[in-house]
């Protein structure tokens, strides 16, 4: 029972961040109708940029929001070069104008950051905690508190303000937002920029893919609860599934992806999609 | 038949070219070259498979390099265990890739092309860690070492007699690939040209349109889905042949990536597209490398850091590029080019002869 209380509670860990990485997909999606395929490598680049910054002896708690910067900046920046000028294509070249921009990004880390991985110094300390019978570390609980106020400001953001408000507009009706005077191409860049930050608290990329579907890909709530649900059930199905074991963890991730879109195309949070004829 | 030949337009004469120079040019450049060449055919022949998916129907997938490490492992495991000749397997791989194909199409009938690119994306991701596994049945990690090629007689003795050289391996796995791209272009030649190619395009541009026109929508998805990932199976069976070895690192995700640059390099939608596809997506990673200085001042660190990154970045910066600025690759170039040089003559022509073309917008 302990043993299974444990492997619940890392589950929720690594969900956590499968959740944050979700909800950057949900909120590109909601920016754009487009999934980022690069998200996975703009996340790596400002991942080595904070190690960089905590390499040359700043604080964690200095170079973790200047790495939100650099990351938001570039998420920007992206959408103004790479994006904007195929904006109106087809989804077929927006997704490949991302894949092109993964394999970029993958190589420019590469070049600068080079191929050896190279373990992160974590601001928490691995020590764990005894918590409800089950052992934390105090590593994932942090893990887990940052992705929850990331996620909480988000989403006050979007749902609250002004800005959200405007930024979902111009992503659901381009025409109309432009006539009420929204910057629409601006407000799309805004919601790339977002998500390359939201992004840069994570990694790993099906199992985020895995949570947006499950959750519904236009909903951030779902996101966060795809996540967590992803999480938990890829960590027991290693520990209980014999077959399934280390490495086939990620096949798990794959058969939700297909059962969810077979059996619920929409996810738990996403409304049916209405075409019109 | 001489008045047909006579009056051929000009893409036949091309197709006539191309095809004597690839059943040529192998045997004035090195086996070793050839072998190079081979895997560039191979690469075409699952671009074209990825070509009738993408361009031809208008689904996307990521993951054909999944089918290729299927194709490629039926192959293997039908001749390692079952100790049939490879050649035989060939076929038989591509048959059950194209089944699989075909079942997995029918989940993605479900999926708008964002979510198929997703499901296609994890399926290619997923992989290699799956023929891991059954590690009685793939050899796990190890991978399945092949016997070596053996040539037949019969074609050592004719290529003898052509060109007075011994026919090497590698020369007779090109002309195996050959012979497969050969018929394999040909077929996807018809196939598009025909009801069932008429049929996809008609779904790729209007799925609404397509079923009001009493098409069958799911039926050509899924054929297309299966079709697609015949070629892939029967090119991968041929990269077991052409490499000796195959192992789940064969098959990482960047190979799914790789065919669908060539893809859309070449030109989508199009014959020779997938053919320039095939030839760009294998040589440039190679000749990228050689473009990097090796003056002796630079430290080694760094040119192996730039060999290892450029073609990734090459990679990258081109498809970005192409997007922008000619969505329809190569092939789409080449045409536009092609049409305005006529337009010009043809201006030039009439000007001469006083007679006026009609104006397009008046009639």
């Amino acid at each position: 029972m302990q043993e299974f209380l444990q492997q619940i509670v890392s589950g929720i860990a690594s969900g956590g961040i499968f959740a944050s990485l979700a909800l950057a997909l949900v909120l590109i999606y909601n920016a754009m109708g487009l999934v980022n395929f690069a998200q996975g490598e703009m996340a790596m680049l400002a991942t080595f940029i904070a190690f960089t910054l905590v390499d040359h002896g700043v604080s964690y708690w200095i170079a973790f929001p200047v790495t939100l910067v650099v990351a938001f900046a570039g998420g920007i920046l992206v959408q103004r070069i790479v994006i904007r000028p195929v904006e109106r294509a087809p989804i077929l070249t927006l997704v490949i104008v991302t894949l092109g921009l993964a394999t970029l990004v993958n190589g420019v880390a590469g070049f600068i950051f080079g191929y050896v991985p190279r373990s992160f110094p974590s601001p928490f300390s691995a020590q764990t905690v005894n918590l409800l019978g089950a052992f934390v570390s105090y590593r994932d609980l942090g893990v887990i508190g940052v992705s929850t106020v990331v996620l909480l400001l988000i989403y006050l953001l979007l749902q609250r303000t002004t800005i959200g408000l405007t930024m979902r507009a111009a992503a659901h009706h381009p025409e109309a937002s432009r006539l009420l005077g929204v910057h629409v191409s601006w407000m799309l860049a805004l919601g790339w920029g977002l998500a390359s930050a939201v992004g840069a608290v994570s990694g790993i990329m099906v199992y985020a893919f895995a949570a947006a579907v499950l959750g519904g890909i236009e909903s951030p709530l779902g996101a966060v609860v795809g996540g967590l649900i992803v999480g938990v059930t890829v960590n027991l199905a290693g520990a209980y599934i014999p077959f399934v074991g280390g490495d086939l963890q990620l096949a798990v991730a794959l058969a939700i992806i297909i059962a969810v879109l077979v059996i619920k195309p929409n996810g738990l949070f996403g409304r049916p999609s209405v075409r019109r004829v | 038949m001489l008045q047909r030949i006579r009056t051929a337009p000009p893409r036949y004469w091309l197709v006539v070219v191309v095809v004597l120079f690839f059943a040529g040019f192998p045997t004035v450049i090195s086996s070793f070259q050839a072998g190079q060449w081979a895997l560039a055919l191979i690469l075409a022949i699952a671009i074209m498979g990825l070509n009738i998916l993408v361009g031809y129907s208008g689904q996307l997938s990521l993951g054909h390099g999944a089918f290729m490490a299927f194709g490629a492992y039926a192959s293997a495991i039908l001749a390692h265990r079952y100790k049939m000749d490879y050649l035989v397997t060939i076929p038989i791989a591509g048959l059950l890739t194209g089944m699989v194909g075909f079942l997995f199409g029918v989940p993605a009938l479900r999926l708008s092309a964002l979510y198929l690119a997703l499901a296609t994306f994890a399926l290619a991701v997923v992989m290699p860690s799956l023929i891991k596994r059954p590690v009685g049945l793939t050899g796990g990690v190890q991978g399945i070492s092949l016997p070596p090629v053996v040539v037949p007689q019969l074609a050592k003795d004719g290529f003898t007699m052509l060109t007075g050289s011994a026919m090497t391996s590698d020369q007779w796995v090109y002309y195996v690939t050959f012979a497969y791209a050969l018929v394999l272009f040909w077929l996807a030649w018809n196939l598009v040209r025909h009801r069932a190619g008429r049929a996809m395009r008609a779904i790729r541009d209007g799925e609404v349109a397509a079923a009001a026109s009493g098409i069958n929508i799911s039926g050509y998805k899924t054929l297309a889905f299966g079709i697609s990932a015949l070629y892939a199976g029967i090119a991968g069976s041929l990269l077991g042949l052409a490499t000796g070895y195959i192992s789940p690192d064969t098959f990482p995700v960047s190979l799914s990536i790789q065919l669908l640059v060539g893809a859309v390099v070449g030109g989508l939608a199009s014959i020779p597209g997938p053919l320039l596809g095939g030839i760009f997506a294998y040589f440039l990673p190679i000749e990228s490398n050689q473009w990097v200085p090796t003056q002796t001042w630079i430290p080694s660190q760094i040119v192996a850091t730039v060999v290892k990154a450029g073609p990734a970045v090459t990679y990258g910066v081109v498809l970005i590029l192409l997007m922008i600025f000619a969505p329809n690759g190569i092939v789409g170039l080449a045409t536009a080019g092609y049409n305005r040089l006529r337009r010009r003559l043809r201006g030039a022509a009439d000007r001469e002869s006083g007679h006026m073309p009609p104006d397009p917008q008046t009639v």
